[in-house]
């Protein structure tokens, strides 16, 4: 199969673009390939997660990205232009750190930035009183919204209520 | 050699059994777990990664339905080893190439596995055969829940499981089926199924997962998210999909012998024979005869050979199995030869290994 672009060299990259649902196939030879920018993946370059995870959110070479590069995460030391080459966070507290690069990254690779799934078991109690609050105080602000003050300061006491609890879980399981 | 029990058997998710296992090969329900304040594995050091492989090791031998698990230290074992447990779908090409401490602990019957320290300290693995993603998610969940109680997972309430990789942040899990879908690729509609899985947020990739080629019609779908959905709901919609995909193989297949039945019952018996009776034969062929062998077991013509013995076939003619069946490495040519005598035993008497049972 020759080149579809020079039509000269035999093709020898191959593969498909999936823009909008809409699938095209290309075939191209290496020198085209790289003339136009594709990625060959497997043949020269070391094929890298990270960047492709880090494009779908930013756009490349601009100094907000370069700034975004030196973020540091305070317990492990990795910065997060590391994360881009290597598409893995160095640990636990990474996530805070980069929260906000993560974030809309998290939205595109999984529609969704909550997790909703299981507990482990010895923080599950504590974990569904959290999630109750955080469900009281969704509750809340739409009951501010429309001015529904008495919902409001029932669910207000309610919320205090649980939050008392959860600290004495929190003392109560340091102790 | 610590790899003898597993060689001289065929683990339980191979053994045939389970709903549509001539379709759904078997069932794989994954977690990734860390534990809390140590780096992920590719930032610690040393002293830290045999700390983790100390702490799952204890927790595990605290665990009573993981009493009998094997626990094999990867630097202990040679290549050719860990090519085999690699071939088992035991471990992945990630564990097996690094030179660091790294592990696994696995059930004699393969049926629950753990993987420490690859890209997390812990990737826990329920395996079963067929179609099972409910009995594959609850055994898996259950042995999660005992590790709890000893390990101190690496957890936020927002995030969930916290995993080196973004990708898998939340519920850490990943459930994929293995699907056999011959009439699909035949009839040339897999194009289609395979974008409308791609759309509803699943992923479809190769015999050995991640970044693995597509051989005998072989197709892992598996789900794509962690986030927003918990496990019993991401494990549903894996399970209506898989279910709408069996009945499309389904409907292609009717199709298909409507047309052609003669002409697709020569080449399945053209690939048994093939199979029953070649001197040489390579590892890609026995993948691609063995899919027609497998898919004329589907169409349910008699005297081919059993679902279990199409499995054994598929795992056991494979390069490292091969080697460590007769105790030393063999050249590619040897191999082939090899290779051609053992199915021809095979089929010629039935199953050759037992199924280990715990």
């Amino acid at each position: 199969m020759q080149c579809q672009i020079c039509g000269k060299r035999p093709a020898v990259v191959h593969f498909t673009e999936i823009v909008n649902n809409k699938k095209s196939e290309y075939h191209v030879c290496e020198k085209c390939a790289e003339e136009k920018g594709y990625h060959v993946p497997l043949v020269k370059t070391k094929f890298s997660v990270g960047d492709l995870l880090a494009g779908m959110v930013e756009q490349p070479g601009s100094a907000e990205e370069a700034r975004v590069g030196r973020v540091q995460c305070p317990k492990c030391g990795l910065v997060y232009s590391n994360f881009k080459e290597s598409g893995r966070l160095g640990c636990s507290e990474c996530y805070p750190t980069f929260r906000s690069q993560l974030r809309p990254l998290l939205r595109r690779v999984h529609g969704s930035t909550k997790h909703v799934g299981k507990t482990p078991v010895r923080d599950a109690a504590r974990v569904a009183l959290r999630r109750e609050v955080q469900g009281l105080h969704e509750q809340l602000q739409k009951a501010v919204e429309l001015e529904d003050f008495e919902a409001a300061a029932g669910l207000r006491d309610q919320i205090r209520k649980l939050e008392a609890n959860d600290v004495r879980a929190v003392e109560g399981g340091a102790t | 050699m610590k790899l003898t029990g597993l060689s001289a058997s065929l683990g339980r998710w191979l053994d045939g059994s389970g709903p549509a296992s001539d379709v759904v090969l078997s069932t794989r329900v994954r977690l990734a777990r860390n534990l809390a304040g140590v780096p992920f594995t590719h930032r610690a050091r040393e002293e830290q990664l045999a700390m983790v492989y100390s702490s799952v090791l204890s927790a595990v031998r605290k665990t009573p339905a993981l009493t009998q698990s094997l626990a094999l230290e990867m630097r202990e074992l040679t290549p050719l080893d860990r090519q085999f447990l690699v071939e088992r779908h035991l471990i992945s090409h990630d564990l097996a190439d690094n030179g660091k401490l790294r592990g696994l602990l696995v059930l004699p019957d393969e049926s629950i596995s753990a993987m420490v320290n690859e890209e997390d300290h812990l990737r826990l693995q329920a395996l079963a055969s067929g179609f099972q993603l409910r009995t594959a998610w609850e055994s898996v969940n259950a042995i999660d829940d005992e590790l709890a109680q000893d390990l101190d997972y690496a957890f936020s309430d927002e995030l969930g499981y916290l995993t080196a990789c973004p990708t898998n942040v939340g519920t850490g899990m990943r459930a994929s089926v293995l699907i056999h879908l011959p009439s699909l690729v035949l009839t040339k509609q897999i194009g289609r199924v395979l974008q409308g899985i791609t759309q509803v947020g699943l992923a479809v990739r190769g015999f050995y997962g991640e970044g693995s080629q597509i051989m005998g019609n072989f197709f892992q779908i598996s789900n794509q998210t962690t986030l927003g959905q918990n496990e019993r709901e991401t494990i549903d919609s894996l399970e209506r999909v898989t279910k709408q995909i069996i009945d499309s193989e389904q409907r292609a297949r009717d199709e298909l012998l409507k047309d052609a039945r003669v002409q697709i019952e020569d080449k399945i018996w053209r690939a048994y024979g093939t199979l029953r009776h070649s001197r040489v034969i390579s590892s890609q062929e026995v993948v691609n005869l063995s899919s027609a062998v497998r898919f004329g077991v589907a169409l349910r013509i008699e005297g081919l050979a059993s679902v279990q013995t199409l499995n054994e076939l598929l795992v056991r003619s494979q390069p490292a199995h091969l080697q460590i069946t007769v105790g030393r490495e063999l050249e590619q040519r040897e191999r082939n030869i090899l290779r051609a005598e053992y199915i021809r035993r095979l089929l010629g008497e039935g199953g050759s290994v037992p199924v280990v049972s715990n």
